[in-house]
């Protein structure tokens, strides 16, 4: 096992003793203390631990860390912009108070925020697709929805 | 009797006490109207040191419970009670229950603050300690929270006021009377003087407690905070990826354990290859517990103890165990259905409710309807996977535990129980949960991590996979009801025989969920009423799952009363209304208690609001139903469609709900949105099928939950009303599968009488 070099919201890590299997998700979680990635089924049904690799989303429990090697990882904690302001969608998350336990909305976030990086004005159907992935046992989706249109609403008035 | 037979026994026994606790109602002080206050409540005073005065509400006798440590608070603090504390530092209001998604910990200290007249943008809110003595049962189920801390909370916020208004008055030499409180300040208008709380809250510290049965309370006109919407307190948290949960849980040199189980409910180890566990990569170790005879506490299994979740993941990948499955459960959803399905012909076992002549009615009524409804066991599925972090501080012989738990104070004394601790040496901590729905009243996996814990060194974090989830649920049981309904020549309802085929585990008692009683048959309104009962014995443990029982007998009862109003070819609004008969509540001052004018209130309210009675095109329907479950007066209307006969499009579903006054209104609307979903879920393929006391199903690719294409529009209304307040993380559930399916029967002409629906052929798009 060498060492693996991961870059995960901007930050380099070198981490010793990384089995070639063990998934990314269980390397944020355990290894570099970021637990906002969730697990939620281990095998991608759930999309609680959705993060990006080079801007896309994957699921982090199916992805071994070392193929994460040479690619940005973006985790929750890395969606607010570097000075802190947050994501529109966090800001629309709050303001739409999405969550109820709350424990899929870090998953239903950075797949929604994939979807904005290459669909700023989605339909709700682009919605459904982007988002069928990710559950939410508490029923959050009428939510998330809203809540997804709002910010493209934001990122828009931003941009023009 | 053998020690797995004894240990179902056993737990089966403390299934109930749960469901006792559960099922307790919050006292009759607090069920009262919101006028209506002048109940005799517990209070007591407590010298502090510092000079300064706490107060704490009880809701149960003093001294019933040792009172864990507290923060000490000074003189320069104003704490009239354990819920609140001003200072210098600002309002922090305490967060006492458990929060699983329900939203407690806003909607709670919004009452407080309602009272208190706090600004809400300067209040921060905390999670509390555990401590019966300072805020009496600190417990979140059976919808009972609300209820439960109105009376309570409110006065913890008027005391408060009260005393802040009276330091001010004293500052400035005027009259109390002359003060008012707005935005987290006492104002004098006549001077138009102002005053901060938190400068007040010295000298405020310093005077009398009042006796909090004698504050004013507002009246519901006057609330400012109370039924606007507020977003959740931990919003920003959750949504930054900040430790909440039961998961993050991180302490310095923490282990990570996994614990397994023998698959059948009730087996045992017989041997297991530990040694070439042990030696594993990145394993500490691996033994063997024999459990301590309580199937809801510790059952016999093998942890596994290392570096990571993943190691021990891995680990367990290699693990070989054989099982000696002598007294475990052999529960087989297969034979079970065809031993249900022959005795839907035959009498019950047993008869709970007769009423009238129900032979002679249906022998004499103009129609008869006949019809079998079946539902699944169902699994909880809460999205966190159950987890608890432990840490046995062997030196000091005392352990302190990380539980996501909707029953904290329990969880305290099974861990007391099992490790053979004093309570005073358990320290809990509350955390936020992945999602509840009844499953986390059951503390199982509490007591496996503080098993686990007392066995090494240091912090060790257990973490259940999904399949261990799915394993070793504490289940909603599954039912059966044979029934017949008879109509008169005018097409009125005369004749409802319920014939419900359920479980028992200890083989005298219904399993929790399986416990229907007559007054909840909306078919004992009818006059000729009979509910029989018989019991199959089922050995894997039911438990609480959201709207025990009443999720799935709305199913059975709603629908057939659709088959009877479709029989008679009357409009099932109409109908329901009939049944329902005069205003009138059914045991007075019990709000547990079905109020049939409430019931026809929501029922109409829902009908307007989805425009019942309107043309739809061919294809698509209306459906109606109502419940009344955990206090509150539910109904709804779904609106469907129907493709090649069993594609099911839910479009939209309109709530009406009474529950009386709204608490956070951003927060009740959620729960009903939720509710919805969460009902059309199980509904449509949530199934379990147990084939050698083992569940088939292990994850969501076999056990699918709604997604979000196939969430509908969502609308609700409230009736806000004086009634006292009830619980809302329950009863917007039962009402939603009728609503669909008696919708569904309307535009296809296909009735759906077993659930999930996918038993059926249908599917949810």
């Amino acid at each position: 096992m060498s060492t693996l070099r991961l870059e995960v919201n901007g930050r380099d890590h070198a981490l010793e003793d990384i089995p070639e299997d063990m998934p990314l998700l269980w390397v944020l979680r355990d290894r570099l203390g970021l637990v906002g990635t969730r697990y939620g089924c281990g095998i991608a049904e759930c999309g609680a631990c959705t993060v990006h690799l080079g801007g896309s989303p994957v699921r982090a429990c199916q992805v071994p860390a070392h193929a994460a090697a040479g690619q940005a990882v973006t985790t929750i904690e890395g969606l607010a912009r570097p000075d802190g302001r947050l994501h529109p969608l966090q800001q629309a998350w709050i303001d739409h108070d999405v969550a109820q336990c709350g424990y899929c909305q870090s998953g239903q976030l950075m797949s929604a925020a994939a979807l904005l990086a290459r669909n700023p004005a989605p339909s709700d159907s682009d919605i459904d697709t982007a988002l069928a992935g990710n559950l939410c046992r508490c029923g959050t989706y009428l939510r998330i929805r809203r809540a997804i249109h709002d910010a493209a609403a934001r990122l828009a008035e931003v941009g023009t | 009797m053998s020690a797995a037979g004894s240990a179902r026994r056993r737990g089966e026994a403390s299934l109930q006490a749960i469901a006792h606790e559960v099922l307790t109602r919050p006292e009759a002080g607090l069920r009262l109207a919101v006028s209506r206050l002048d109940r005799r409540r517990f209070l007591q005073l407590t010298g502090l040191a510092g000079g300064g005065l706490m107060l704490a509400f009880s809701l149960r006798p003093a001294g019933a419970a040792t009172a864990p440590a507290r923060e000490t608070v000074g003189a320069e603090t104003l704490a009239p009670s354990a819920y609140l504390r001003i200072s210098t530092e600002g309002i922090v209001i305490h967060a006492t229950q458990p929060e699983c998604g329900q939203g407690v910990k806003t909607a709670m200290p919004m009452i407080i603050a309602e009272e208190l007249d706090a600004a809400w943008s300067e209040v921060e809110v905390r999670q509390s300690w555990i401590s019966e003595t300072d805020f009496g049962r600190q417990f979140a189920g059976g919808s009972t929270g609300i209820p439960r801390v109105w009376l309570p909370m409110r006065r913890a916020g008027a005391v408060a006021r009260v005393m802040l208004v009276a330091a001010a008055a004293e500052h400035w030499g005027v009259a109390a009377e002359d003060c008012t409180t707005a935005d987290s300040h006492v104002l004098h208008a006549s001077s138009g003087r102002r005053v901060a709380y938190v400068a007040l809250a010295d000298a405020a510290a310093r005077l009398p407690v009042p006796d909090a049965e004698r504050v004013a309370l507002k009246p519901r006109e006057a609330f400012r905070l109370l039924g606007t919407r507020v977003t959740g307190v931990d919003n920003t948290a959750l949504v930054t990826g900040q430790p909440l949960f039961g998961s993050d849980q991180q302490l310095p040199g923490m282990r990570h354990a996994a614990y397994v189980k023998c698959p059948a409910i009730g087996g045992r180890v017989r041997s297991a290859n530990l040694d070439v566990i042990r030696a594993l990569p990145g394993i500490d170790s691996a033994f063997v517990l024999e459990g301590n005879g309580d199937l809801t506490e510790l059952k016999p299994g093998i942890a596994i103890v290392g570096r990571d979740t993943w190691a021990v993941m891995q680990a367990r990948e290699a693990l070989e165990v054989e099982w000696d499955e002598t007294s475990a459960a052999r529960d087989d959803w297969a034979e079970t259905l065809a031993e249900a399905r022959r005795l839907t012909d035959s009498q019950g076992a047993e008869r709970l409710a007769d009423q009238g002549d129900l032979d002679a009615a249906l022998a004499g009524a103009t129609t008869t309807v006949e019809a079998i409804y079946s539902y699944a066991f169902v699994a909880h599925a809460q999205l966190e996977p159950q987890t608890c972090t432990a840490w046995y501080h062997a030196d000091e012989g005392r352990i302190e535990l990380w539980a996501p738990t909707q029953t904290p104070q329990r969880a305290v004394s099974n861990v007391a129980g099992l490790l053979d601790l004093d309570e005073s040496a358990i320290t809990l901590h509350q955390l936020r949960m992945g999602g509840g729905f009844g499953r986390r009243l059951v503390n199982d996996p509490v007591c496996e991590a503080a098993a686990i814990a007392r066995r090494i060194d240091g912090p060790v974090k257990l973490q259940w996979t999904r399949e261990d989830d799915m394993h070793h649920d504490y289940l909603r049981a599954g039912g059966f009801h044979a029934l017949k309904g008879g109509l008169d020549a005018e097409g009125r309802a005369v004749a409802w025989q319920n014939h419900f085929i359920t479980f028992t585990a200890d083989g005298r008692n219904p399993v929790f969920g399986g416990n229907l009683r007559p007054n909840e048959d909306l078919g004992h309104l009818i006059a000729n009423f009979r509910l029989e009962r018989t019991q199959l014995p089922w050995a894997s443990p039911c438990g609480f799952w959201r709207a025990p029982g009443a999720s799935v007998f709305a199913f059975a009862l709603q629908g057939f009363l659709h088959e009877l109003s479709t029989a008679a070819g009357r409009d099932h609004l109409e109908f329901l209304l009939e049944i329902l008969g005069e205003p009138r509540w059914l045991e007075p001052d019990n709000t547990w208690a079905l109020h049939t004018g409430r019931a026809a209130d929501v029922l109409k309210l829902a009908a307007e609001q989805a425009g019942w009675g309107r043309s739809l095109p061919e294809g698509r329907a209306l459906g109606l139903a109502f419940y009344f479950s955990h206090a509150a007066h539910v109904a709804q209307v779904a609106e469907v469609s129907v493709e090649d006969g069993q594609r099911i499009r839910v479009h939209e579903v309109t709530v009406a709900c009474d529950v009386g006054p709204i608490v956070n209104l951003s927060g009740a609307e959620n729960q009903s949105e939720g509710s919805v979903i969460d009902g059309l879920s199980a509904m449509a393929g949530q199934k379990l099928t147990h084939e050698r006391g083992r569940v088939r199903e292990s994850n969501f690719d076999r056990y699918p939950l709604l997604r979000l294409p196939q969430a509908p529009r969502v609308s609700t209304h409230f009736i806000q009303s004086d009634w006292s307040p009830s619980g809302l993380g329950e009863p917007v559930l039962p009402p939603v599968a009728p609503a669909v399916c008696n919708a569904v029967y309307t535009a296809c002409g296909r009735r759906i009488r077993q659930l999930p629906i996918s038993e059926q052929g249908f599917r949810l798009i």
